[in-house]
């Protein structure tokens, strides 16, 4: 039995230990705010924060986070008024979306590792995140204004 | 063929290759040339512009718009409502948006592809909400014993002026409800000048539940006891299934069930592919338990399809005489005559949409009926083609549309869907089919493949006065009945017979080549390659006239006037299903759009050593756009692109920051395209399989600056397409741009390493 934190939330798994934490989370959670994209790290649509860590579920066994802090975009912010998400509203980033949760989280972390990001520092990491639609102007607009805001 | 399937909606490329989807069937007197329907009339089941079909209002003055088409991050879901919004006089902040299911008689057609929402539906929407707003008033002005004529509704309200009278929406919905319909004819429509929504810029609706995690998409939907599926596909098209050990698949934790799908034979149309199911309590069993499948397939004829001897074929297939699809003047006697002779070949590969979300369905069987919720940009083509797969009326399916992680014409293909019914009804419970990044890029709808050969001939002054283009592509028909072995009307309609240029001697040809993928519509379709060839020979003849390329390109525009290639095209001017006397071909916008974004990117201004300004122009979707690349080209080879600027002339618009938005999009997918994907063939099967190996554009290699102008022509041009047209002019701008900065001229894409030192 792996136990382990998610959104503040004690949850518990008895299945394969191996199971990437995406499936667990939107398959036996339900929480689909995680976003399944390639499965091998390349688009960050499944990012999350692991013990504060921006973290590819995709590539994270459930048993690898037993007893860490899981907090997954339903969790980032009680209303959903993170910096970050209101940046990304205040920009209308989005356009699909389908990225767009990956992509806030994985801009959470890089603010939290660096407040005030450069270009190069958005570049290195934001890297990781594909947004097939082509909204990289606008986040990369929205990351320095939640910067501003934070 | 071409002549049946000229004035196609993609959909109606159904009923004249194949009378496969009964209840698509358009009668085969409405493909006549003589009655032929343009626009929204021309697609399966038009416009309806009943208010009593997408809208009511509650007593809190809730106002619920219908939204029928789908939301693929085009921005349709806040577009097409704000349209009857405008006219209703509602207040946005009171509109909740409702997804319609699949049903066209009910909506009128709901394909989103086409770049055709804002186009065919501003009218309708328009009159829904003034016809809703006039029943409004005439309840009010009812219940207060004044003439229609002197109360006016504006802001959720209506007011009688003179008594100074106010009653909210809320509280003349019911009264309103009562009134009738007023006729088409006596609508009063807004004067545009008097616009709050249409033509400024609107968030988007989902803008909240997309950045809280909210949004739900194909793969995200959930039923009570649903089931899990993935499926092995034949490996390569056509084939399928020799034999299957499931032994091993069956052991894996969480495996419930393998069940085998029939692989129809090519045309498949929108047919699963078949294969081999594995059925299992969650996502993650379920792939393992594929994994330990152990399949042979059949692999049918397409295993000889070998994507470098494929192409050695398309361009010697261009070099000679094809089938000639336009032809004016004497191309042979004025190219001979010719001071200057000049040629090139293009190649462009096969793309795969790889929309961020991945195929996914989910679908629920019983009694008799089937339910399905689905990412799907075709919901009653899903409705039919899965009514179909299960013996059913569509009448017994249901079909709910999610958000769509993307779409660009992938789902606009519903096999995906039929996939998730065919194994609700054989193992009788819910079930979800996701399809992996894997799967995605290994059994998509290709983008087609081409070979782009001209030549032109100039005289002594250098103006060009022979054009040749011979294109040679396999075409999307062969997914719908007999390959026809040539670009269908519709194809050749999307930037060759059209080809805007003042060049009195001009043939334009169609060589043969045989389609061994399955083949699909992918974002702009056929104008990639035709105006990747075209805007890149214009910049090759201007280089060897030493004159420079935008006024070369201007020159070749020429002087004001409507283009009708009609008269010279033996296929007709499809024009994107528009009345060419509605949507006509200005040389007066291209030339406007291609000066705007020059003077925008400073074009002329002096560039370092090893950077250098491209620009193209072209029309697609009735739209005009044009787009100056700033590419920078290192010592190494590298290339990176610091800034775009790109102009769109759309006619009027209604949501200017969703037309920006698209075309944003449209330069970096136009960059991805140009700069690093590709999909081949090695026996039939494609070689790559996610985003490591089929790469996108990403955050580090995208443009910081991408300045969108939309030149504001009023409402005195009817409205063009948004979602498609921004990408055919990157590539080409592109090309033009490394060669202003490199003097290297690459002729075919992607360019991947073709620069590396
Ligand atoms: S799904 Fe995890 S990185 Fe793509
Ligand atoms: S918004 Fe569609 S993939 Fe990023």
């Amino acid at each position: 039995m792996i136990k382990l934190q998610v959104n503040g939330q004690e949850r518990s798994f008895d299945g394969d230990p191996g199971m990437p934490l995406l499936w667990f989370l939107r398959d036996e959670l339900g929480l689909t705010g995680t976003k399944f994209g390639c499965g091998i790290a390349q688009c960050g649509a499944c990012t999350i924060h692991v013990d504060g860590e921006a973290t590819r579920a995709c590539q994270t066994a459930v048993s690898e986070a037993a007893g860490k802090q899981v907090v997954t975009i339903e969790g980032l912010h009680p209303q959903g008024d993170h910096p970050v998400q209101k940046a990304w509203r205040a920009q209308n980033v989005a356009q699909c979306g389908y990225c767009q949760t990956g992509q806030i989280m994985q801009a959470a972390a890089l603010l939290k590792q660096t407040p005030n990001p450069t270009d190069d520092d958005i570049d290195n990491l934001m890297a990781g995140n594909i947004c097939r639609c082509g909204t990289y102007t606008r986040i990369r607009a929205a990351i320095k204004q939640a910067a501003k805001e934070a | 063929m071409n002549n049946i399937i000229e004035n196609v909606s993609r959909r109606q490329i159904l009923a004249g290759a194949a009378f496969v989807l009964a209840a698509q069937v358009v009668p085969m007197r409405g493909l006549w040339a003589q009655d032929k329907k343009f626009g929204a009339a021309g697609m399966p089941n038009g416009t309806v512009n009943d208010p009593r079909v997408f809208l009511s209002i509650a007593g809190d003055g809730t106002v619920s718009i219908v939204c029928h088409r789908s939301e693929m991050g085009q921005g349709v879901r806040t577009g097409v409502p704000l349209m009857l919004a405008e006219e209703l006089e509602a207040d946005w902040s009171k509109v909740k948006i409702v997804q319609a299911q699949g049903d066209e008689v009910k909506y009128g057609n709901q394909d989103t592809d086409g770049s055709r929402s804002t186009r065919h539906f501003m009218k309708p929407m328009r009159e829904c909400g003034a016809a809703a707003r006039m029943m409004l008033e005439g309840a009010a002005a009812k219940k207060w014993g004044v003439p229609a004529s002197e109360v006016e509704a504006k802001n959720h309200e209506v007011v009688h002026k003179a008594s100074g009278r106010k009653l909210g929406y809320g509280e003349l919905a019911a009264d309103a409800a009562q009134m009738p319909v007023p006729a088409a004819g006596t609508l009063k429509l807004k004067d545009p000048a008097q616009f709050r929504y249409i033509g400024k810029s609107t968030p988007i609706v989902d803008s909240r539940d997309i950045t809280t995690g909210k949004a739900v998409f194909g793969q995200d939907v959930r039923l009570d006891a649903m089931k899990y599926a993935v499926i092995a596909r034949p490996p390569v098209y056509g084939g399928k299934v020799k034999s299957v050990d499931s032994a091993a698949a069956l052991q894996v934790p969480g495996v419930e069930k393998v069940v085998q799908l029939p692989s129809p034979p090519p045309p498949t149309v929108f047919q699963q592919l078949g294969g081999v199911a594995v059925i299992a309590k969650n996502t993650w069993a379920a792939m393992k338990g594929r994994e330990a499948l152990k399949i042979v397939w059949d692999d049918g004829p397409n295993a000889a399809y070998n994507s470098p001897a494929y192409r050695e074929q398309l361009l010697a297939t261009a070099r000679k005489p094809g089938k000639v699809v336009r032809s004016q003047g004497d191309f042979d006697a004025a190219f001979n005559g010719a001071a200057k002779k000049i040629e090139a070949e293009y190649y462009l590969p096969h793309l795969a949409h790889a929309t961020m979300e991945p195929p996914a369905a989910t679908a629920r069987f019983a009694n008799g009926k089937c339910e399905v919720w689905a990412c799907v940009q075709s919901p009653q083509g899903t409705r039919d083609t899965v009514a179909k797969a299960l013996g059913l009326t569509s009448a017994d399916v249901a079909v709910n549309v999610t958000l769509l992680g993307g779409g660009f014409g992938r789902k606009s293909k519903p096999d995906f869907a039929v996939e998730a019914a065919l194994l609700s009804k054989e193992i009788g419970a819910s079930v979800k089919v996701v399809w992996t990044r894997e799967d995605d890029i290994h059994h998509g709808f290709y983008h087609t493949v081409s070979a782009e050969r001209l030549q032109a001939g100039v005289d002594a002054q250098n103006k060009v006065v022979a054009w040749r283009h011979n294109s040679v592509a396999p075409s999307i028909a062969a997914l719908f009945g007999p390959d026809p072995k040539h670009q269908a009307g519709f194809e050749l309609g999307m930037g060759l017979v059209d080809t805007p240029f003042d060049v009195a001697n001009m043939r334009i040809e169609n060589g043969e080549a045989t389609a061994m993928a399955r083949l699909g519509w992918f974002r702009s379709v056929s104008n990639i390659p035709h105006a990747f060839a075209v805007q890149s020979f214009v910049a090759e003849l201007a280089a060897a006239a030493g004159k420079d390329p935008k006024d070369y390109l201007l020159e070749l525009i020429g002087a004001a006037r409507v283009i009708d290639p009609g008269k010279t095209s033996t296929v007709g001017h499809w024009n994107n299903g528009e009345d060419p006397e509605v949507y006509k071909i200005e040389s007066a916008r291209l030339r406007r759009v291609t000066e705007l974004a020059a003077r925008q990117a400073e074009w002329g201004r002096p560039m370092p050593q090893g950077s250098g300004l491209g620009i193209a122009v072209h029309r697609s979707f009735v739209t005009y756009v044009a787009a100056v690349v700033e590419a920078k080209v290192d010592n190494r080879g590298r290339v990176s692109i610091p800034r775009i600027e790109m102009a769109v002339d759309c006619g009027p618009h209604v949501n200017l920051d969703r037309v920006k938005s698209q075309m944003e999009g449209a330069a970096v997918m136009g960059l991805s395209l140009a700069l690093k994907s590709e999909i081949t063939f090695k026996d039939g099967k494609v070689e790559q399989s996610n985003f490591d190996d089929y790469e996108v554009l990403r955050i580090d290699e995208t443009p910081r600056v991408i300045n969108v102008h939309v030149v504001d022509t009023g409402f005195g041009e009817p409205p063009g397409g948004v979602g498609e047209p921004g990408v055919p002019p990157i590539a080409p701008a592109l090309a033009n741009a490394i060669f202003a900065a490199t003097g290297k001229r690459l002729r075919s894409l992607p360019v991947k390493d073709q620069l590396r030192a």
